[in-house]
């Protein structure tokens, strides 16, 4: 897709206006939250299994090659083929060879943000493969011809009745008198709609949660079922996952998955784990007869040993996103590209540059409950302060920005001239005040009063008042400079 | 100094950061914060050439203007036991982000490490260092108090200023659900992205405003003047306050953004 995070500010003003969108936020706001709170209350050690699963995360970005040279020995002696893609157009053409080598008419596909990352929807159908999503939230989305607003939630910012419309414009065999009203009556429409397309598949493209160094296997973590379907019912199944989704053994999967649909839906364990070693067996009496990997790097070994390495742990949970002021404010398109959400605040830079994204870094208050929830424990305000930092050193800054900064560190660096600074603007303010105690609008603060009254100083500075009262605190004879002490 | 304090004896040299805020738009809370400190036996002082903590640039990107202010208070609270802030914001820029800021100046990054260990927002200093429970003040409402996320995240600031509020006299806690959830300041935030941090305090408007307290309570100016600003915009009555100023005994004063009583425009 082509990223619109250079425009953040006006897609965020649009999603502020966008009455559907604020509803379905509202909604999604309270859920995931009060989920993920009672799952992880639910364990004496969910504290406990964080840091393992961090510290595991961080063993294995440091013996990262190793340890994808294990998975990858492994998996081609279980019968896959591994490919490795340097960057998203090695992907695409990758996975485009192989659709076309199967003579490919349809794709089925399960969730997998790889997948939006290199736009494999828009090649496939650009050399004329149709790609259907068969996760609910995604299909929904692929019917709206729009990409997903959240990484496990794909459909968050839709609302039923929008679901309802979508399906009744497609489904053209659905009896209109047919109710739609439920969930779960959208659920079953979809459902009934997807079963008939898997087995006409050539070829079914998922994901992958992790991959395991130690049997070659790649996992799938999903909730409908569907993933199942796709990667078993096709002849060829189709892997596509980025290189920090390894790890080392079966044993360090169970202790990240136990973070991970806690963190991410507020569920003990998604509804299905499904590991895949390789094709089908000759005994076997299902599978795919042929299984290939595609690892893709795009970037990510360039972050390697940089400040951005610990945003390598992440396991794609959306538990940023789900606890994020800003997030529940704009929704996940707003950010303009993949990843929204904090997370996508810190890898939108790293993929598209700072010049692209820059807005997204800066668009947080550093509140820090994303990283309060980060199941991986991943820095995330100081990664984008990190990325602040290189965008004020390229000179990317706003101008008004660098100018306020240039201005106030004139004054802040030197205390006496600071003191005199606020001492006027004390002054100015209170006058501007004339008693009100707030003022409707302000020189240079329209950001601030376009929305809110400004507080106006109550009185000369503290410096003022402790150096008139010779640094007491109490004044000494009368207590005419009050409206002070109680 | 501090004659009058009611020595229960710590005797410990504190030096108050008061803060921009403070010490431009509410002078009293500094007051505040003081009489807290000496009624607990702190000798307080005042350097009266603290310059910012650098918060604004070090969060825009801009590290060398940062640690040139910074460096400012570096030398300002030399020599002290402990440096006081009444804001989670300002204290955690000192006590967690400049031995980053100052990690490769060999004469510097000792010294933000020294400072860094001994800095404290108020309300943890009362409480975690100094062990006060409890204080001599009445406050006759309900409030309702919102965590800073500074405090909160980075200092560990919840139950400290809860524990003290408790032993005011005549004042009752109603608590804020969304309590934890950013108002939406975040220093240059508010101003960058008006429109987004338009959305996330009318939020939290409408939430104090559920609670059917008559007062708003916080332990950060920023915060405060943001929560005030929408609340008095959107034309509601209830009052906000420091949360020092209401342990302090000084609730009687205007709330934030009211008009001032009687006198007024001294100096």
């Amino acid at each position: 897709m082509d990223p619109t995070s250079r425009a953040f500010k006006e897609n965020a003003k649009e999603a502020l206006k966008n009455e559907n969108l604020q509803s379905a936020l509202s909604q999604m706001k309270v859920g995931f939250i009060e989920r993920r709170k009672a799952a992880a209350a639910d364990i004496p050690e969910f504290e406990a299994l964080r840091d393992q699963a961090r510290d595991l995360k961080n063993h294995t970005l440091a013996n990262l090659d190793h340890y994808l040279e294990i998975y990858e020995k492994n998996a081609t002696e279980a019968g896959a083929i591994v490919h490795w893609a340097r960057d998203a157009a090695e992907a695409r053409e990758i996975i485009l060879k192989i659709c076309q080598d199967e003579d490919a008419k349809l794709v089925t596909k399960g969730k997998s943000m790889i997948a939006e990352e290199i736009a494999l929807n828009e090649a496939l159908e650009g050399a004329g493969i149709r790609a259907l999503e068969t996760d609910l939230g995604e299909y929904i989305v692929q019917l709206r011809q729009e990409p997903p607003s959240h990484i496990i939630a794909p459909a968050v910012h839709v609302l039923r009745e929008e679901v309802e419309d979508a399906f009744r414009e497609e489904h053209q065999h659905l009896d209109p008198d047919r109710p739609l009203t439920e969930p779960s009556n959208l659920l079953n429409e979809a459902r009934e709609v997807l079963r008939t397309q898997y087995g006409q598949a050539q070829v079914g493209i998922t994901g992958a949660n992790f991959l395991i160094a130690e049997s070659g296997s790649s996992v799938i973590v999903t909730n409908e079922g569907n993933g199942d379907l796709t990667q078993t019912m096709a002849k060829t199944h189709v892997v596509v996952a980025s290189i920090e989704k390894v790890i080392p053994t079966l044993e360090d999967a169970s202790s990240i998955l136990r973070v991970l649909a806690r963190s991410a839906t507020g569920q003990e364990f998604s509804a299905y784990t499904t590991f895949s070693t390789g094709p089908k067996r000759s005994n076997d009496p299902d599978g795919p007869e042929k299984y290939h990997v595609v690892i893709l790097d795009n970037g990510r070994s360039k972050l390697l040993g940089s400040e951005f390495q610990d945003a390598l742990r992440c396991i794609r949970c959306g538990a940023c996103m789900n606890h994020c002021p800003v997030y529940h404010a704009v929704g996940g398109h707003s950010y303009g590209w993949v990843y929204p959400g904090p997370i996508g605040s810190v890898l939108t830079p790293t993929f598209l540059g700072v010049d692209e994204a820059g807005h997204l870094p800066n668009a947080s208050t550093a509140c820090g409950r994303c990283e309060e929830v980060c199941p991986m424990r991943i820095p995330l305000p100081k990664m984008m302060r990190h990325y602040r930092v290189q965008e004020f050193e390229a000179g990317l800054a706003p101008p008004a920005v660098r100018a306020g900064l240039d201005v106030w560190g004139f004054f802040a660096k030197k205390p006496m001239l600071y003191r005199a600074a606020s001492r006027i603007g004390s002054f100015v303010l209170r006058s501007m005040a004339g008693g009100k105690g707030r003022l409707a609008s302000a020189p240079l603060a329209s950001g601030w009063t376009t929305y809110r009254d400004l507080p106006a100083p109550t009185g000369s500075t503290f410096q003022d008042q402790w150096s008139a009262r010779n640094g007491r605190r109490k004044p000494s004879a009368n207590k005419q400079s009050a409206g002070i002490d109680a | 100094m501090a004659q009058e304090a009611q020595s229960t004896g710590s005797g410990l040299r504190v030096g108050l950061f008061v803060t921009c805020l403070v010490d431009m738009f509410r002078p009293q809370v500094g007051f505040a914060a003081i009489k807290l400190l000496e009624d607990a036996g702190c000798e307080v002082s005042v350097p009266l050439d603290q310059p910012c903590c650098g918060q604004p640039a070090y969060n825009s990107g801009d590290l060398k203007g940062s640690a040139a202010v910074a460096e400012g208070i570096i030398r300002a609270f030399e020599g002290f036991d402990y440096v006081v802030a009444p804001s989670g914001s300002c204290a955690g820029m000192i006590h967690e982000h400049y031995p980053v800021l100052f990690a490769d100046d060999p004469v510097l990054g000792p010294k933000a490490i020294e400072l860094a260990g001994k800095t404290r927002e108020l309300m943890s200093f009362l409480v975690d260092v100094l062990g006060v429970s409890s204080v001599e003040a009445s406050y006759d409402g309900v409030i309702t108090y919102h965590d800073s996320c500074s405090g909160l995240r980075e200092l560990k600031v919840k139950e400290q200023p809860r524990q003290l509020l408790n032993s005011v006299d005549g004042l009752h806690i109603r608590e804020l659900p969304g309590a934890e959830v950013c108002c939406g300041f975040g220093g240059t935030f508010c101003v960058k992205y008006p429109d987004i941090s338009n959305k996330m305090v009318g939020d939290k408007t409408e939430e104090i405003l559920a609670t059917g307290a008559d007062t708003l309570l916080a332990g950060d100016m920023g915060c405060l003047m943001n929560m005030a600003g929408k609340l008095h915009r959107e034309g509601h009555g209830i009052q906000v306050r420091h949360v020092a100023e209401v342990l302090a005994d000084m609730g009687d004063e205007p709330a934030i953004a009211e008009a001032p009583a009687q006198t007024g425009g001294h100096d």
